[in-house]
């Protein structure tokens, strides 16, 4: 079954630049998906197209029964709950724990105690950081504040999770204890992933369903892909 | 019960907010508790000359004096008259007899001359006491009535009325004004101070839409934060209008240069005001954090 379906998709910025050109795609449940390409690509404009921080301009993208493209933004919140972000800068709240990190999400979407304790705790315990849990972000690596903010993304157990380049401001050992932490709900939980990256290695390690973008078009789309010279 | 407890959540963070960003809520609170002030002082002064047009309205009456020959059928059909003009409240006829003996009654000097007077060789005029509806329009009712048959004289002390009536209502039109721009002003100022505390937790409000808080969860704490901020500012500005108000009431002993106009008596009547005053800070506060926050809210 598919997850997310992309039709005709074009998304023309107020500035006039094109980001998409017609992209058509269909992303299936339980799949872990690269998408990969240079800057400029229209990488990151597909990723915020998919949590609804853009509108495309014209074209129909269908997640999980919601028409995404057409939410209104009071309505956006109802497409938020079924997903999970992660991104590059983590996005955490300095000032909280990682415990309560994760807990907000369930805060404020008004969860009981009790679940939030629960899942709370399962959620760190995923990420492997079930030592940390009263540590405040600062005193964190980065690939640990990371993990957190993996934590916190799939704490309301979303069918879909979205990594924007989460492994940009980390090391490659760093970056591929991440991978192998989202691989791993992926597997266990069965939470579709989709994580835009430019990090050859960790693509071509994992042979995964490669999405290759360049300058707006889908220029490739394997099942089992690699990150090949020719689309950067 | 997820309503009572998201809403539990809110209002401690509300308070939180209002401690943690003290400087900001101060000075969003003495912009709110001087508007509230003058608001205060404004409504104070309304409803006062409200009072003092309202006692002056029932005090004041027009007497009508007629020429020495009228007769009494002529009596009765000139208040027949009088009574059909549509701004004339009620018409009682007072005779020249009644007039002797009201006369004779208040001082004895009138008394000794008048004895002497003659029954029907008497002096004074038959007059009519009337009162009016509308105390604006009392001028030209007295006109109407002056240009009547058989009436000779139409008094109300005219200037004194009409002076009194016009500065009442230029008063009331100045506090009117004064206060609505004063509210206008004090919600654009706590619409920029609440947004200042707002732009601070911007990152928070962003990773809340994020992980799915819906937009009114989010302003939900803001809004309480803004009534929170309204509610204290309104505390000095209520007790300036109750014991400055009492503390005028008795200095003038209830008046105001003369027995004529009466100030409200300070209870229950202070304590509607200083209602009023907390439930527009309350909503000022309210709706100038809604308004401030409204801006995180797209995208």
């Amino acid at each position: 079954m598919d997850l997310i379906n992309i039709k005709h998709v074009n998304k023309v910025y107020k500035n006039g630049v094109t980001a998409i050109y017609d992209l058509s795609l269909k992303i299936k449940k339980g799949d872990f998906v690269f998408v990969i390409g240079g800057s400029g690509s229209g990488k990151s404009t597909l990723i915020k197209m998919l949590y609804r921080e853009e509108r495309p301009t014209s074209g129909e993208i269908i997640l999980g029964g919601l028409n995404v493209a057409r939410l209104r933004n009071s309505k956006v919140y109802k497409l938020r709950r079924k997903l999970g972000i992660v991104f590059q800068d983590y996005r955490l709240l300095p000032k909280l724990t990682v415990y309560e990190n994760v807990a907000f999400a369930l805060e404020v979407i008004g969860a009981k105690k009790e679940e939030i304790k629960t899942k709370t705790l399962k959620a760190i315990d995923l990420v492997g950081l079930k030592a940390k849990t009263r540590t405040y972000p600062t005193e964190l690596s980065g690939g640990e504040q990371q993990r957190v903010a993996i934590a916190r993304a799939i704490v309301n157990n979303p069918k879909l999770l979205i990594c924007d380049e989460p492994t940009g401001n980390l090391d490659p050992d760093m970056s591929r204890e991440i991978v192998k932490v989202l691989d791993n709900i992926n597997k266990e939980v069965g939470t579709t992933i989709i994580m835009a990256t430019h990090d050859r290695e960790i693509v071509n390690e994992m042979k995964k369903h490669v999405i290759a973008l360049k300058d707006g078009r889908l220029v490739k789309d394997y099942e089992k892909g690699t990150y090949d010279n020719e689309i950067v | 019960m997820k309503l009572f407890r998201m809403f539990g959540r809110n209002v401690r963070d509300a308070f939180k907010s209002v401690t943690r960003n003290f400087s900001l809520s101060i000075a969003s609170i003495s912009c709110i508790s001087i508007t509230l002030i003058v608001v205060g002082l404004s409504l104070i002064i309304s409803f006062n000359v409200d009072n003092f047009t309202r006692t002056i309205k029932k005090d004041v009456t027009v007497v009508v004096f007629l020429e020495q020959d009228t007769t009494k059928e002529e009596l009765e059909s000139i208040q027949k008259e009088i009574a059909g003009f549509d701004n004339v409240e009620s018409i009682k006829i007072k005779t020249k007899e009644e007039s002797k003996k009201e006369m004779m009654a208040e001082s004895e000097v009138f008394e000794a001359t008048m004895e002497t007077w003659p029954e029907e060789d008497n002096p004074l005029r038959d007059s009519y006491l009337i009162k009016v509806e509308r105390i604006e329009d009392i001028g030209d009712t007295a006109d109407k009535i002056r240009k009547i048959d058989k009436v000779e004289v139409v008094d109300y002390g005219e200037e004194m009325v009409e002076r009194l009536v016009g500065a009442f209502k230029l008063v009331e039109k100045i506090t009117i004004v004064i206060v609505a721009i004063l509210i206008i002003v004090t919600v654009f100022l706590i619409v920029n101070t609440i947004k200042l505390t707002i732009f601070s937790r911007k990152r928070e409000i962003s990773i809340m839409r994020l992980v799915g808080a819906s937009n009114l969860t989010i302003k939900i704490p803001f809004v309480i934060e803004g009534m929170i901020i309204g509610a204290i500012g309104s505390i000095i500005p209520i007790i300036i209008s109750i014991y400055g108000y009492v503390a005028f009431y008795e200095e003038f002993d209830g008046q105001l240069f003369s027995a004529l106009i009466k100030l409200v008596p300070p209870e229950p009547f202070i304590y509607l005001i200083a209602i009023a005053i907390l439930v527009i800070g309350v909503i000022v506060g309210m709706f100038g954090s809604g308004r401030a926050v409204r801006k995180y809210l797209k995208v």
